[in-house]
């Protein structure tokens, strides 16, 4: 399916989050990596050492959840914008979500918007926290956005919400 | 008539990494580039780029040409770069002739040459593909990505390959409606990456899907879209029409080097390269000794493979030249090695093939 | 047709030129081709095919395909995607394979 749509399944998609435990300690890094190519960016951007690619630059990275201190400097730095920040600690009822969104207008912090799933269909509502768009990031922003818990799994993208 | 020792005909990735990596080992080079303004399609490229490092991964491609072309200055002495040059012909003698500005016309010996023209987009047989409003999906990344300028305002992209999923990002990126991504493969062909990227903004990536036909008088009004079997026929009554202004052909790119053909370099047909490629050693030298070939000449594929392959070629040109640096068979080995990492995947099989294929 | 912003590229237009299609007056930009200032200002049909008089637009945007040859102050052939506008250009719609002077 995945290969026909480039949506991935929730089974895809759970591969690559850390248990809720890992998640509720504090921002972690999920790497949505599911297909060999070259490239090896998020390796040489990771300050920590945390992402690891090895020799062959065609391996699908690994995410150590213990050294990802999810401080998401590889969030702007991946090619394909496969990598999101998640957080788990802030609140029993929600989520924090820190993801890369390379359109305009930008959200305005305090801004709700319209949370979407991995095939861009709106599923909840979702809370813009912050906007970060410096120099370092290169012109690919990322946005921190507060989502109820229940869409874990299904939250990926939001659309502003028409004027 | 001109004498150089060192011509490049091309100044995209692989055209400029070439003149980069023989300068810096002392020859003197002559790059040619038909174009007004130097590297190749990097300039419409606002997506970062794969790869890892040694091929500026993580850059945009806008931002690589200006990268490599601050490097070309380094140079200042040894490279020249002349614009609105179009090789035209390459006759034995290895003298190029060349059309100026349109309206001049001379002729350049050289020593050694590099021949990195890259590729030109293909199209696709359907009813009314003629009609203005159908472009080639490179044609409307240079048109907006370039110019500034909208190609419409509701975008059909056939082809689900790199460029076809890339373009259909950007098109959003600039504000304008994809209605869908279709390819008659019954997979993506692009890196799903940039497919789940499209995905998770709500364009459905339809595989299994042709174009059927285009509808419109004076330009494209509408398309006909239907599924296909495994053989790639038209599966009768799942016809949709799509109302759009603009439809991008992304059907692959063809590699454009009649002028090593015109030279009497032994080419040959190889589908896993997209087209007739040059035969050519491990070190890009075709079947003529001091003439090479990089980038999507020789086979199409990424353009973080044609720098890494126009950095050996410009070192095994200079090299032939009698330029040997110290670090020479170190820098061979490096390249060959990053060539190999690139192509060593997955998603490298068919080039691998199609390598094999082409070796001399 | 412009797009006025992006989230990766600024666009730096150079000076406004004044050119003509078909006798009209047009506006375009400095360094951009004739072909891309065409289109900003919506014309899409920039020659009829020779043998069916069909309308013809750009394809290729690298002179590659001649599908967007034009009339350009009397000469025929012109590939507009890659030629730049310059001030006063007279552009015309080519019919066929225009005729060279």
């Amino acid at each position: 399916m995945f290969e026909k749509t480039g949506i991935a399944t929730r089974e895809m998609v759970m591969s690559k989050f850390p248990p809720v435990e890992r998640i509720n300690k504090g921002p972690v890094a999920v790497v949505e990596c599911y297909q060999k190519i070259p490239c090896n960016p998020c390796q040489t951007a990771c300050p920590v050492g945390a992402i690891c690619i090895g020799d062959d630059i065609n391996n699908i990275p690994r995410r150590d959840e213990e050294k990802c201190g999810g401080c998401g400097v590889c969030v702007a730095k991946c090619p394909g914008l496969a990598i999101m920040i998640v957080d788990g600690s802030k609140s029993a009822d929600t989520v924090q979500f820190r993801i890369p969104y390379e359109f305009l207008p930008l959200p305005e912090a305090g801004e709700t918007v319209v949370g979407l799933d991995r095939a861009g269909q709106p599923v909840c509502k979702a809370r813009v926290l912050k906007v970060m768009n410096p120099p370092s990031f290169d012109r690919t922003p990322v946005v921190t956005l507060e989502v109820d818990r229940k869409y874990l799994y299904e939250f990926r993208n939001f659309r502003r919400e028409a004027e | 008539m001109r004498e150089v020792e060192l011509l490049i005909i091309g100044s995209g990735p692989a055209g400029l990494c070439a003149a980069i990596s023989a300068a810096s080992s002392g020859a003197k080079v002559l790059i040619l580039e038909r174009s007004f303004r130097p590297g190749g399609q990097l300039v419409k490229q606002t997506h970062m780029f794969f790869g890892s490092e040694s091929q500026y991964a993580s850059h945009r491609g806008v931002d690589i040409a200006g990268i490599l072309l601050k490097k070309l200055e380094e140079y200042g002495d040894r490279i020249e770069l002349m614009l609105n040059c179009t090789a035209v012909g390459f006759y034995e003698d290895n003298v190029v002739t060349v059309l100026k500005d349109e309206t001049k016309y001379f002729k350049i010996k050289a020593k050694s040459i590099i021949c990195a023209t890259g590729a030109y987009e293909k199209s696709l047989a359907f009813p009314n593909n003629d009609l203005p409003g159908i472009y080639g999906a490179g044609a409307v990344q240079t048109l907006m990505n370039v110019y500034g300028v909208r190609p419409g305002d509701r975008v059909l992209m056939v082809g689900a390959g790199n460029i076809g999923v890339i373009v259909s990002y950007q098109l959003l990126q600039a504000g304008i409606e994809v209605v869908a991504v279709l390819d008659a493969a019954p997979r993506i062909g692009a890196y799903l990456v940039h497919a789940s990227k499209l995905a998770r903004m709500g364009v459905p990536i339809l595989s299994s899907h042709s174009v059927k036909e285009a509808i419109g008088t004076d330009c494209l009004e509408a398309a006909v879209v239907c599924e296909v079997d495994e053989k790639f026929r038209p599966i009768p009554g799942t016809e949709t029409r799509y109302d759009v202004d603009v439809m991008c052909i992304s059907v692959g790119l063809s590699p454009l080097n009649e002028l090593l053909a015109m030279r009497g370099v032994e080419m040959k047909y190889v589908g896993q390269l997209s087209g007739q490629v040059p035969l050519r050693t491990e070190n890009c030298e075709t079947s003529i000794p001091g003439i090479f070939v990089a980038g999507d000449a020789s086979g199409i594929e990424e353009a973080s493979s044609a720098m890494a392959e126009g950095y050996l070629a410009g070192l095994c040109a200079a090299a032939k030249l009698g330029y040997v640096p110290a670090d020479f068979e170190e820098r061979r080995q490096e390249y060959r090695k990053q060539l190999e990492g690139l192509r060593s995947g997955p998603v490298g099989d068919r080039i691998r093939a199609g390598m094999k294929l082409s070796q001399l | 047709m412009r797009i006025e912003q992006h989230p990766i590229l600024t666009f730096d237009r150079g000076k406004e030129l004044h050119f003509t299609f078909n006798g009209q007056p047009m506006t375009g930009y400095e360094g951009e081709t004739i072909a891309a200032a065409l289109h900003a200002a919506g014309v899409k049909e920039l020659a009829k095919s020779a043998e069916k008089h069909r309308p013809r637009g750009f394809y290729c945007a690298i002179g590659n395909c001649a599908s967007c040859q034009m009339v350009v102050d009397g000469e025929p052939n012109v590939r507009t995607c890659i030629t730049l506008l310059r001030e006063g250009m007279q552009v015309e719609t080519q019919e066929g394979k225009g005729k060279i002077k």
